[in-house]
């Protein structure tokens, strides 16, 4: 049972981690200049004093960190600043579902095509095809997504309008497919490279020359000694894969108007709603912290030198 | 839902060869607009609006923003309500009378007034109302604007019960507010929506999730059917509304797009009917291809930079500041900077009703000479090419503010030699810095109207004003202000204003720059909308016309 | 183990055969000197307004070869100052990484034990935090000074190198000859500094030419959310973000620090692999680790 020690080991360790995050994320809130309450016209003292004290701003920092980790535990990540009438747990609840959609399909697309497109390159190596591709994977890793968008929209939404410019309505495929590929072409494209450079490599390994010089069958070298080696560090860069599509996601959201957690954490940063940008760098930290632990998972079966050492 | 239609291509490359021009106006088809007529309407009756942003709240005692605003006015109605083109109409109350001393006003609530849920509109729900705005415990950040209600400001400041408001219900259908002072611009503030009814079973049962969709009862046009935050609001049309035979549409759809750019591309994608506002540097490009959907009005609200008057180098020194004010070519800005149609402001208060600002003597002059003037004035303070004046402009980050920022930076420099720092901070940090009076030495300052007279303008610069990030205080203009504020409207009232923003410009303590405009992007298809200074529309009066493409061979 | 000589040897030897990394240094170099030397056979300044020549496409009669900005500023001399900018953040911010991550590693991966598993725990703690955030409400509540933008980006980028320094370290402390200096008794540090640093190059080598494009793509993500570089300075991406919003009206805005962009960023990708083939031929295959 190696394996479950193993994962009960590394969910263990991710609590202090936790904890480092919130105390982290929720200091470096509190010691930021302008409030919540800081509005055009200014507030009546009396008032201003009932919402300090309506959202237990006057207590010291360190009892308002006990509450608000002890909320946390209950799944209550507190009030919203700025939008008066939800919590913060209502927010997160309707907007991790877009922002979860855009990126898996993103993820998805970006691995599934990365890889095919960088394993056909590798398989015509130095061809047209594969100087093609890689020129395809310099230009999506060097087009900014902020650029690549607008782009997009102006040539299928006003252009042919063929798609919708914005709008979320309900994740329906036609307003997620602009969104989806602006997000998933950078990572595609690194993928492509990725894929490319391993396979080339694993083409010309010592085990594979020696299968091919035993007569084995092509498609089942590809199949049994190609296929896990080449995607070996594909695996390992779909930690930083995510972490690049929840930064994408943040520009995407916001030329797209889709209400996910990436511009609700903009716009909360800005309106300094400090329960929500709490709220949302709490929670993308637990996921990446169970996302890397589903990657070293894994990784442990994919490569069995690593649970040997376990 | 539109019609596909086939449409030139034009091809848009990455890198590359020479500009591009994109074709709006295909030259194959055109738009047959209300049919045959001109008026026949489209079967679904829906508008789509940019908001701008998300409300923080629908709650209208506690909301803030022209974004709130926009969407409670079609929710809800108060004792006053406008027409299209901004003039004052019944609302709830159906006709009013005030006292001979303009200090008592009696409003009759129309029969027919109804709640969405079919209760009655009673002026005891008003009272409730009212005196729910005023209570600090109601966390309003507006409640200061029920001030001219007698004993409204001690009870906002915890000093009376809210019982004590002088708002009563004689009987149901009569309602009685007594106010501090005559207050000419009282029926307007009866507008706002600090002023709106809130129906008071809801608010004791849920509290402030009153304003869910699922619990709202509203007495406007519209109720809310749905709210997804950062994606739309949805408003339905309210049957039980009591002028709601004159409704036309059947939803109403808010959006929070806050880029600019990006509500430009979905309206041109025909997915917006109305933008709130246009990005200024595409104006020149929008002119020339959406030229009669570019609507521009006249706005009621002052665009300026303001000094801080409480310590150099601008303290007690009324030359430099005039030299500053005179030195910026405001023509530049309004026609070549922004290039909507703003309107270059020599004086403070934008024109409005009959208060037109006089001239300064120095508005009559050329740029040159001004520049001329400037340069003399700028060298009796103390500065020169070889001691130049060095000082910081703070603004809020966007992107107009930004242009007219580096425009002001460039024509101080080239007319006087002064050197210019910019910074820029996000919005709550910019309103604390500009309200602690530090750090700032230069900021950027802008007031739109809360209502229609030029006193919400004039007070801004009061010495007691909180909002008076300035500094100026004038024993001689407090006391213009405070005179004006006793007398019921009419000629002397407006006088002592005028002669208040003379006192004031002779000060310079502010260096006035435009006066805005509203700029919004309507489809022609979009029927009801009038332009008014208060840029107040309600989407009661519109209507959607029938489109058809036709394709001429 | 090579020594520091003919492990470059070694490493020019292969570098010079990959044409598109020649090509790349090539092409970076001539573009250092153009952001440097340009802005001098240009008559316009940084920051010169024109109001009556607002988005003039590129003409050759009065100098302005890009054209201009919106507000009337010429566009070769913003494209060059923003060069500048672009490559200085990318370079010092990289630094500021490579500084903290190398020492980091290093001591780590030398100490070895309890300290190295303590240290990398903190790393990994680290590596859990979603730091793009950070970084965003770093310049959002503290302001935008361009050595914030240093410090934060380089701040939270050192933990990619540290990992590998620790790795590399752990690599060579094996070696006989570090047990020799050891047991010869020469210092800790002597150590470190002569023998683990100097074979650390190539790994740095590789990670810098591979980050500073990273880095250069993160400040144009922060000047899309309002962050970067503050006017009247500006950045590649600063300027690509204003080109993008008229792209329709005024293409050149957008074409020229675009190309400018995306040519530095595929160089320095050419380079990096160039390196990384040359320094680190067959990493993957190594096994020991």
């Amino acid at each position: 049972m190696s394996n479950f020690r193993f994962v009960i080991g590394r969910f263990l360790g991710a609590i202090p981690t936790l904890l480092i995050l919130i105390c982290l994320a929720f200091l470096l809130v509190k010691s930021a200049p302008g409030g919540p309450f800081d509005f055009e016209r200014s507030l009546p003292e009396e008032v201003e004093a009932n919402l300090r004290a309506a959202y237990n701003l006057d207590d010291p920092v360190y009892l308002q960190l006990f509450k608000y980790i002890g909320d946390l535990l209950q799944g209550d990540f507190g009030p919203s600043f700025q939008y008066r009438d939800y919590t913060v747990t209502e927010l997160i609840a309707t907007g991790f579902p877009v922002s979860l959609r855009l990126g898996t399909a993103a993820i998805f697309l970006a691995l599934i095509f990365g890889s095919i497109i960088g394993s056909v390159a590798a398989l015509n190596q130095n061809s047209k095809l594969d100087y093609s591709v890689m020129f395809f994977g310099m230009i999506g890793i060097s087009i900014p997504n902020f650029v690549m968008a607008p782009l997009l929209v102006l040539f299928f939404s006003i252009g042919l309008k063929a798609l919708p410019a914005g709008g979320y309505n309900g994740g329906d495929f036609y307003h997620m497919v602009l969104p989806v590929v602006s997000l998933a072409l950078p990572q595609m494209a690194y993928i492509a490279r990725l894929t490319r450079g391993s396979m080339i490599e694993v083409l010309s390994s010592n085990f594979v020359r020696t299968a091919k010089a035993q007569g084995l069958p092509t498609r089942s070298i590809l199949l049994k000694h190609v296929l896990k080696p080449t995607l070996l560090p594909v695996v390992s860069y779909l930690g930083p894969a995510t972490a690049a599509i929840i930064t994408g996601s943040v520009v995407v959201e916001q030329i797209f108007g889709l209400p996910g957690l990436g511009r609700y954490f903009v716009q909360g940063a800005l309106n300094r709603d400090y329960t929500l940008v709490m709220g949302v760098v709490v929670f993308y930290g637990c996921l990446i912290i169970l996302f890397n632990l589903i990657v070293d998972t894994l990784y442990g079966f994919i490569d069995p030198r690593i649970k040997q050492n376990r | 839902m539109k019609k596909r239609t086939v449409i030139i291509m034009t091809s848009f490359l990455l890198f590359g060869c020479g500009p591009k021009v994109s074709n709006e106006t295909p030259t194959t088809e055109s738009l047959m607009i209300g049919g045959p007529s001109g008026n026949e309407l489209a079967q679904e009756q829906v508008f789509r609006k940019n908001n701008g942003s998300d409300p923080g709240t629908l709650d209208p005692h506690r909301a803030e923003g022209v974004p709130a605003s926009n969407v409670l006015r079609d929710l809800y109605e108060g004792l006053v309500s406008e027409a299209a083109n901004g003039d004052y109409i019944p609302g709830v109350a159906e006709s009013w009378s005030i006292s001979e001393d303009g200090k008592t006003y009696r409003f009759k609530i129309r029969e027919e007034a109804i709640w969405s849920n079919g209760d009655r509109v009673v002026a005891e729900d008003f009272v409730f109302s009212l005196r729910r705005s005023v209570d600090p415990k109601t966390l309003s950040n507006y409640s200061s604007m029920l001030y001219p209600i007698k004993n409204a400001r001690d009870v906002v400041l915890g000093k009376l019960p809210t019982d004590m408001l002088s708002v009563s219900a004689e009987n149901e259908k009569t309602l009685v507010i007594e106010l501090e002072e005559p207050t000419p611009y009282f029926i307007s503030l009866l507008t706002h929506s600090t002023t709106y009814p809130v129906h008071p079973p809801s608010v004791k049962e849920y509290g402030t999730s009153f304003t869910r969709p699922e619990n709202m009862i509203s007495n406007g046009a519209f109720t809310l059917k749905d709210w997804r935050i950062q994606d739309y609001i949805l408003l339905e049309r309210n049957e039980k509304y009591w002028d709601n035979p004159s409704t036309t549409l059947s939803q109403v759809y808010y959006y929070p797009l806050d880029n600019p750019d990006a509500s430009l591309r979905r309206y041109r994608a025909n997915e917006l009917d109305f933008t709130d506002t246009t990005p200024s540097e595409q104006l020149p490009w929008i002119k020339k291809n959406l030229k009669d959907e570019l609507k521009i009005t006249p706005y009621f609200g002052s665009y300026y930079y303001g000094f801080n008057n409480s310590k150099p180098p601008f303290k007690d020194n009324p030359e430099l500041r005039m030299a500053l004010s005179l030195a910026v070519n405001r023509t530049i800005i309004t026609d070549i900077v922004l290039g909507a149609g703003q309107i270059p402001a020599f004086t403070f208060v934008p024109p409005v009703k009959q208060y037109q600002g006089k001239q300064p003597e120095w508005a009559k002059l050329t740029q040159e000479e001004r520049e001329g003037l400037a340069r003399e004035l700028y060298t009796k303070a103390g500065y020169s090419d070889a001691n130049p004046l060095s000082i910081e402009i703070i603004y809020n980050t966007s992107e107009n503010h930004k242009r007219v920022a580096l425009a002001v930076t460039s024509m101080w420099k080239k007319v006087l030699g002064v050197e210019t720092k910019l910074r820029n901070q996000e919005w709550k940090v910019f309103l604390e810095t500009r309200r602690l009076q530090e750090e700032t030495e230069v900021f950027r300052g802008g007031w739109i109207g809360d209502y229609d007279d030029p006193y919400t303008f004039s007070e801004l610069l009061h010495s007691e004003n909180e909002m008076n990030h300035s500094g100026y205080a004038s024993e001689e203009y407090d006391a213009l202000l405070r005179s004006a504020s006793l007398r019921p409207a009419g000629k002397e009232r407006t006088n002592d204003l005028l002669q208040a923003e003379q006192v004031m410009l002779n000060d310079m303590p502010v260096i006035p720059l435009y006066f805005y405009v509203s700029q919004h992007l309507i489809k022609p298809w979009v029927f009801g909308l009038e332009g008014n200074v208060m840029d107040h529309h309600y989407s009661k009066y519109v209507k959607i016309l029938k489109t058809e493409t036709l394709i001429s061979e | 183990m090579k020594n520091t000589n003919s492990l470059l040897n070694d490493a020019w030897a292969a570098l010079s055969k990959n044409k598109a990394a020649l090509i790349s240094a090539a092409t970076m170099v001539l573009m250092v000197l153009m952001v440097l030397i340009g802005p001098f056979f240009s008559p316009y300044a940084i920051d010169e307004t024109d109001w009556y020549k607002i988005a003039a496409p590129p003409t050759l009669f009065d100098g302005h070869i890009f054209g201009t900005d919106d507000l009337g500023r010429d566009l070769f001399v913003r494209t060059m100052y923003g060069g500048r900018i672009s490559l200085m953040v990318g370079l010092v911010a990289t630094m500021v990484s490579v500084m903290i991550g190398v020492t980091y590693g290093a001591v780590a991966g030398f100490m070895g034990g309890r300290v190295d598993a303590l240290m990398m725990r903190f790393v990994d703690v680290l590596y859990a935090m979603p730091f793009l955030f950070f970084v965003i409400l770093l310049m959002v509540f503290f302001g935008r000074s361009i050595f914030l933008i240093f410090v934060a980006i380089g701040a939270v980028n050192w933990l990619d190198i540290a990992r590998i320094v620790r790795g590399q370290t752990l690599n060579i402390k094996g070696k006989e000859f570090v047990d020799a200096a050891r047991s010869g008794g020469v210092s800790t540090i002597k150590i470190i500094m002569k023998h683990i640093v100097p074979n650390l190059l190539g790994v740095v080598v590789v990670y810098v030419a591979l980050t500073v494009p990273q880095v250069i793509l993160v400040e144009s993500f922060l000047s899309f959310l309002g962050l970067g570089v503050q006017e009247p300075m500006t950045s590649w991406g600063a300027l690509v973000n204003q080109g993008a919003r008229q792209m329709e009206s005024s293409p050149w805005m957008l074409i020229f620090p675009a190309v400018f962009l995306a040519t530095t960023l595929f160089c320095f990708n050419f380079i990096g692999d160039g390196l990384r083939d040359a320094l680190d031929p067959k990493d993957r295959t190594r096994g020991n680790d």
